[in-house]
């Protein structure tokens, strides 16, 4: 990957890894974006963003007649030694980890199709098959900016690492389904790309496994047979792979493909009782997801809860023009 | 002669006896206790409220409604930004009798406790499993779950493991309406908004948790502590930045400034150089290989930083030596001056030497001390400015040098709280962080929640109506941060 500006599209933005010359005009590059994103939402009619499509029927297609808009892309901000980066929330996962590459970094967004855009992936809510490890993606957020039902930008988070400033109206978005506020822009927290890297496949039991391991990045499993992901230094992932050989796993050159069509969501101690279960899945062990090839309906909401989410839309968008026709719940 | 505010009183404690029988306090000693948090001096609330169960807390948040009278949930009380300094004569529900650790799902890798558990004795309980609760605030002797998940608490050990909210799968609240809710939950992914994101960090006034899942870290099997001095203070700056760019993420990653180390060691005598002009304390942990590696990664680092010595902790003792001098800094300070102030800014790595160099102008400027003990690892200040109260003018001095300390921070690209949270001290600068329309959109979402405004009000978002309180505080000695 070359370290020419990762834009798509979008005219004046740069990528600024490790240089800070053009500071001010960065700044006023990418809030020029941000508010000509605010200007294509606009204060009337119903409105949808789209990203690359990949989840596009997630808690329902937007109504017909829905005015399509698109979020600025672009990696934007990029300092190493901060371990954040900036960027338009349009740019796709697969342009973000070759930028992030460059320096050896990455954010584990991890989504099935990386053609899938970062706003996409954070408006689903759906973290990737290395959640064990490195935590569910709205973990990964520092700063939102959001275009609100009214048309104005909303800033929410803050661009640093650690940050209790305020409510936490970031991970209110993450997996909203964009019914709430449009994704604009994000700062995402980085993470060293780890030394070593390794696949474990075998028939032995994922559950044991789970126990001997030392933080494990993936356990995936289809009711018979598993596969386990090792990440860090060379030396630990040898040392931890040999805990689990003599489990009936062993050395594998990648993990399975994984169904993308629905996933089911339970406690991680449940997963045990899906052994003999048929039909393709693969569940994530410790986490309790199931990914499946058929689409499945999202699980029922307590009736106090469900209370409070429909006043925070009623609110929020009170005309629903943002996503009509999609529900988080 | 019974004025009609005593006469409120007398009927809403009539109604909380019935409640909680002589669990609802109002004699001057204890709503004395409850006047103030780890910050500032508030008023006494009306009522104090001991809780068992959260049955009783919604029964309680009802009879406040009933009577339309606020009421704030506590903790410990060792917050440090107001949060849980009483406003409008409330009533306090103090969770110190809901200490409960409900249950260890090891297969589900989460605890269910109840609000008043205190975060090291959760951590203790799970030792022998293997696990802790990562979030570790270093008044986490002290501090309970519930001031944590109210303040979304972070601690050293949170550069590598992350803050409260990301250890917290569910929450059983009692909103202010006095509905029990279930946020979040134990499944892989609960379905809708994330309320419980919501909730964490939203400092009491969305409700009151009465129980939580929190979610359960593994032990590391090595961990390894450095400590390294440097003659100047900007060459332990950019060793910090030049750690985390060569790829580690340590576990912890602390700084101390020449007045702080010399404090601490008078009081612990952990051996800490004291001519040094700053020390980083390092923690790596993991699997041996990657902290060996780590360990050698930061003393080059430190060598090319032009470092005084490297001294790794040899075992277990000499590593809680180091983290004794760490973690009571902040007690030690009573030594130079009686009274301080205490802040909680974040600044990116790269702006540490330049933001530092500002603390220590601006409390020249005002005739004061500053004593900097930090979180370096993400950026997070904790500049102490050391005074005495009984000076002429030492208030207003004071509060000016914390506001441009503040803005300071903001001007550097940072944020007002790094852990401490919002409460009443930094209410007003929110607008130095926030635009109105971002502010206006955040009340909006409290709102939802809390409509009649009873739950901890006048706290986090500005209002029209300003405490007329100036922000000095007297920490006592002991106070943690």
């Amino acid at each position: 990957m070359s370290s020419q500006p990762s834009s798509a599209g979008s005219p004046p933005a740069a990528a600024s890894t490790g240089s800070a010359d053009t500071g001010a005009s960065l700044a006023a590059n990418i809030a020029a974006e941000v508010t000509a994103f605010a200007g294509e939402v606009g204060i009337s009619d119903p409105v949808t963003v789209v990203g690359a499509q990949t989840h596009w029927d997630v808690g329902g297609v937007p109504l017909a007649g829905t005015r399509e808009v698109r979020s600025p892309a672009g990696v934007w901000e990029h300092e190493p030694s901060e371990m954040t980066v900036r960027c338009g929330a349009g740019t796709t996962v697969a342009q973000l980890a070759a930028h992030l590459a460059q320096t050896g970094q990455m954010v584990p967004l991890d989504p099935a199709d990386d053609a899938a855009t970062v706003g996409g992936v954070l408006a689903c809510g759906f973290s990737g098959h290395r959640r064990l490890r490195y935590g569910h993606v709205r973990d990964l957020v520092l700063q939102t900016r959001h275009v609100d039902a009214t048309g104005k930008v909303v800033t929410a988070g803050g661009p640093t690492v650690k940050n209790v400033s305020g409510y936490d109206l970031a991970r209110l978005l993450v997996g909203s389904l964009g019914t709430l506020g449009l994704l604009a822009e994000v700062i995402l927290r980085t993470l060293p790309v780890p030394p070593a890297a390794q696949w474990l496949e075998g028939d032995g039991d994922p559950f044991v496994a789970l126990d001997l391991l030392y933080r494990p990045s993936s356990i995936l499993w289809n009711g018979s047979h598993a596969w386990i992901l090792l990440e860090g230094d060379a030396a630990d992932v040898a040392a931890e792979t040999a805990k689990v050989e003599p489990l009936g796993f062993c050395v594998t050159n990648g993990g399975p493909p994984i169904p993308a069509a629905g996933r089911e969501s339970m406690r991680p101690s449940d997963l045990r009782a899906l052994a003999g279960r048929p039909g393709g899945w693969i569940a994530e062990v410790g986490i309790g997801l199931v990914h499946r090839h058929e689409p499945v309906p999202a699980a029922p909401v307590a009736p106090a809860n469900a209370v409070l989410m429909d006043q925070l839309k009623q609110r929020l968008d009170p005309d629903n023009r943002l996503n009509p026709g999609r529900r988080a719940w | 002669m019974i004025s009609e505010d005593d006469a409120a009183d007398a009927a809403l404690l009539a109604d909380l006896r019935g409640v909680l029988g002589d669990r609802a306090r109002d004699n001057d000693f204890e709503r004395g206790l409850y006047s103030r948090d780890g910050s500032i001096e508030g008023s006494p609330p009306a009522i104090v409220c001991l809780p068992e169960s959260a049955a009783e807390v919604a029964r309680i948040v009802r009879v406040c409604r009933r009577h339309s009278r606020p009421f704030l949930a506590r903790g410990s009380g060792t917050g440090l930004a107001g949060g849980a300094v009483p406003v409008g004569r409330p009533v306090v529900i103090a969770t110190a009798k809901m200490d409960r650790i409900i249950e260890v799902d090891i297969d589900n890798r989460v605890a269910w406790v109840e609000p008043g558990v205190l975060n090291l004795d959760l951590s203790r309980a799970l030792t022998p499993q293997g696990f802790h609760f990562a979030p570790d605030p270093s008044s986490q002797q002290v501090c309970s779950i519930g001031g944590n998940i109210a303040n979304n608490s972070g601690g050293p050990h949170c550069l590598a493991y992350g803050v409260t909210t990301a250890h917290i799968a569910a929450l059983e609240v009692v909103l202010p309406s006095g509905d029990t809710a279930i946020l979040g939950g134990v499944e892989a992914e609960p379905a809708g908004f994330d309320l419980r994101g919501l909730f964490v960090g939203s400092e009491g006034t969305m409700g009151i948790a009465t129980k939580a899942a929190v979610r359960l870290t593994p032990n590391a099997p090595a961990v390894r502590t450095l400590l390294l001095d440097f003659d100047d203070v900007s060459e332990g700056s950019a060793a910090v930045s030049a750690i985390i760019a060569a790829g580690l993420v340590p576990s912890a990653l602390e700084m101390m400034d020449k007045r702080a180390i010399e404090i601490v060691e008078a009081f612990a005598h952990a051996g800490y150089p004291t001519g040094a002009a700053a020390v980083l304390l390092v923690e790596l942990d993991g699997l041996p290989g990657g902290v060996d590696a780590g360990v050698e990664i930061v003393r080059e680092v430190a060598l090319k930083h032009h470092v005084g010595h490297v001294r790794v902790a040899a075992d277990d003792e000499e590593r809680a030596l180091l983290w004794k001098g760490r973690k009571n800094a902040f007690g030690a300070v009573a030594r130079i001056k009686p009274d301080y102030y205490l802040h909680d800014t974040v600044v990116p790595r790269s702006k540490l030497t330049e933001v530092l160099e500002k603390v220590y102008r601006i409390a020249d400027a005002y005739g004061l001390i500053a004593v900097n003990v930090f979180h370096a690892g993400d950026g997070n200040l904790h500049p102490i400015l050391a005074f005495d109260r009984r000076e002429p003018g030492v208030d207003e001095r004071v509060k000016a040098a914390g506001r441009d300390i503040v803005a300071a921070s903001i001007e550097a690209g940072g944020v007002l709280s790094g852990e401490h949270g919002i409460g009443l001290e930094k209410r007003d600068y929110m607008g130095m962080l926030f635009s109105a329309h971002d502010m206006y959109t955040q009340d909006v979402v409290r709102e939802t929640f809390d409509p009649d405004g009873l739950a901890n009000p006048l706290k986090i978002i500005p209002t029209g109506s300003r405490c007329s309180d100036s922000f000095h505080q007297h920490v006592p000695e002991g106070a943690w941060v």
